[in-house]
């Protein structure tokens, strides 16, 4: 599970960018053309590996990534797939909107405060947090609360080490997370879709689990906006909306927050969110997924397929009641 | 407008044009691009125009009669039928891709997911509609029997505004335009039906209050 194929060397990064581009832009074309040759076959329906290196040219690379024994082997998702097709309702409903308007988002200069239970809080700058710790790469899956789900190769850093450097005291029994307001850089909270600021919250043992971090970039680049640029949390055993983005606050809190989808709809989205084929949505099935780029459902694995590590943490509690 | 021209001409262009959001798909599916979620974008195009032929197959005639355009009648079968082709492949989709053609699947969702059960139930209300559009089975039915039997089109509209209101994760201001439309169509059939019955019937003495 230790070594498995670098990611971290990609062809962006021993080819020029223009030759590649090109290449990649010959090599569509050429295989449009085949296509078109060879009507019947649906491969181009499917194929993310064209655009896989279609990235972001002028965004920053994050250098020196340690790898994890926490990443997955599976198939990364491409770069378009991860960048195009986001929930991330600050911009908008649609799948394309984040990555349509995210442009407005300046997640640099960007501060977050740290608040509540804990010795030392304060407001810090996104790019000393950067610098706090040593960046990792993990590749974790993502499933989505709506079915769907992506392998995506996060760049960040454990949100224990976060947290333990705030030095909560023994009254912080939660982490409380929230996103930025500011309808001039997301437009999409002009709307009132759901109620602004998003908020969401981790018990303390879940947050101090070592597969929860802070993603601070993607596919060895800082993060784009759509993604939740500068700073968002990547739990990969609960649904995606757990994942909080462009976090501006952090608290540790007494009691348990109320997570923005489970104010607006608590009959179908709980607190702990935990990926469980077992207990559906109540309009639909969790028990199986459509992972991107495939054809056909797969079923979904209990706790995402992380069950091994994190079962444990909920211990004799119905799961069925906290969903 | 002539009837040959209508034949001719009309009923041609209209054709070609129901055709586009089919043919859309299939050029994209080769030759463009589905999306990210191809089986998504395939979804939910099909089920909209599915609901949107339904749409337009039930304001036909209400249209006919405010603007007096008679040919009208003449689109409803041919709209009625694209609106069981782009059902059909909805419900295929979903049956193929989602379900990987299991029966238990789809029946386990019908009996369980709302949305699912009022989908399959607009769904195979249309079947018998599209199967008795034909002349030959107007006449073997009767028209009173056959007008009766098409009427199931409502109950399908109604199921079929429904299942997308219960589909929609958050944002319900589609459905809720649609509903609105199938709702403003219905009004008008039974405003329609009551004046008519008014203007047949014996005018009623007016009392004086
Ligand atoms: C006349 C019948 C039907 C109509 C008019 C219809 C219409 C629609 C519409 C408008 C949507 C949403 C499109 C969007 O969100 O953009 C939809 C989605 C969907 N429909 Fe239907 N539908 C029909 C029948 C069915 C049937 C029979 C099934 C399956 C048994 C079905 C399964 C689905 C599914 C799975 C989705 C997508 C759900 C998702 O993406 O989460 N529909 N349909």
């Amino acid at each position: 599970m230790l070594l498995k194929k670098a990611p971290d060397l990609r062809e962006s990064d021993v080819t020029p960018r223009s030759w590649y581009v090109r290449r990649r832009e010959f090599l569509q074309a050429a295989g449009s053309a085949a296509v078109a040759a060879a009507a019947g076959a649906t491969a181009p329906l499917f194929d993310g590996t064209a655009t896989a290196l279609a990235q972001n040219p002028d965004a920053q690379k994050l250098t020196g990534l340690q790898k994890s024994p926490l990443s997955t082997d599976e198939k990364l998702n491409s770069y378009r797939d991860v960048t195009t097709y986001n929930n991330f309702y600050e911009f908008g409903l649609d799948k394309g909107d984040p990555a349509r308007y995210a442009g407005s988002l300046k997640p640099r200069p960007w501060s977050v405060v740290v608040e509540g239970q804990c010795g030392k809080p304060g407001t810090y700058h996104v790019e000393d947090i950067m610098k706090w710790f040593p960046l990792e790469e993990r590749i974790y899956r993502l499933r989505c609360v709506e079915a769907w789900s992506m392998v995506i190769p996060w760049v960040g850093f454990p949100l224990a080490d976060f947290v333990k450097r705030f030095e909560p005291t023994s009254k912080a029994r939660f982490v409380r997370f929230t996103t930025l307001v500011d309808t001039r850089q997301m437009p999409g909270q002009t709307e009132p879709a759901l109620p602004w600021p998003y908020v969401e919250g981790l018990r303390m043992d879940e947050a101090v689990h070592p597969l929860a971090i802070l993603a601070v970039g993607l596919y060895g680049e800082v993060l784009p906006n759509q993604n939740g640029a500068p700073i968002r949390l990547v739990v990969p055993w609960k649904y995606g909306f757990k994942g909080i983005k462009s976090i501006v606050r952090v608290s540790f809190d007494e009691s348990q927050p109320r997570n923005t989808w489970q104010r607006v709809r608590a009959d179908e989205y709980g607190f702990f969110a935990n990926v469980n084929p077992a207990v559906d949505h109540p309009r639909w099935s969790q028990a199986s997924e459509r992972r991107i780029g495939e054809f056909f459902k797969r079923r979904t694995l209990p706790f995402n397929g992380y069950a091994d590590q994190v079962a444990s943490l909920y211990a004799g509690m119905d799961l069925r009641k906290f969903y | 407008m002539s009837p040959t021209h209508v034949r001719r001409i009309v009923k041609p262009i209209v054709f070609v044009l129901a055709l586009e959001p089919f043919l859309w798909l299939v050029y994209n599916a080769f030759f463009g691009d589905l999306g990210v979620n191809p089986v998504e974008t395939i979804t939910n195009h099909t089920g909209i125009w599915t609901l949107r032929f339904i749409v337009i197959t039930i304001a036909l005639t209400p249209l006919r009669w405010v603007s007096g355009f008679n040919p009208l009648t003449r689109f409803r079968r041919m709209i009625g039928l694209f609106a069981s082709f782009y059902g059909t492949l909805h419900f295929m989709t979903y049956f193929v891709l989602d379900q990987s053609l299991q029966f238990t699947g789809l029946w386990d969702d019908v009996v369980k997911r709302p949305y699912i059960t009022a989908g399959f139930t607009a769904f195979v209300l249309m079947i018998p509609l599209a199967v008795t559009s034909t002349q030959g089975w107007i006449r073997r039915l009767g028209g009173r029997r056959w007008n009766l039997l098409h009427r199931l089109v409502y109950i399908t509209a109604l199921a079929a505004v429904l299942h997308y209101f219960w589909k929609v994760k958050l944002d319900t201001t589609d459905p809720l335009f649609y509903a609105g439309i199938v709702g403003v169509l219905l009004a008008a059939r039974v405003v329609h039906r009551v004046r008519r019955a008014a203007a047949s019937a014996p005018v009623p003495v007016r009392r004086e209050a």
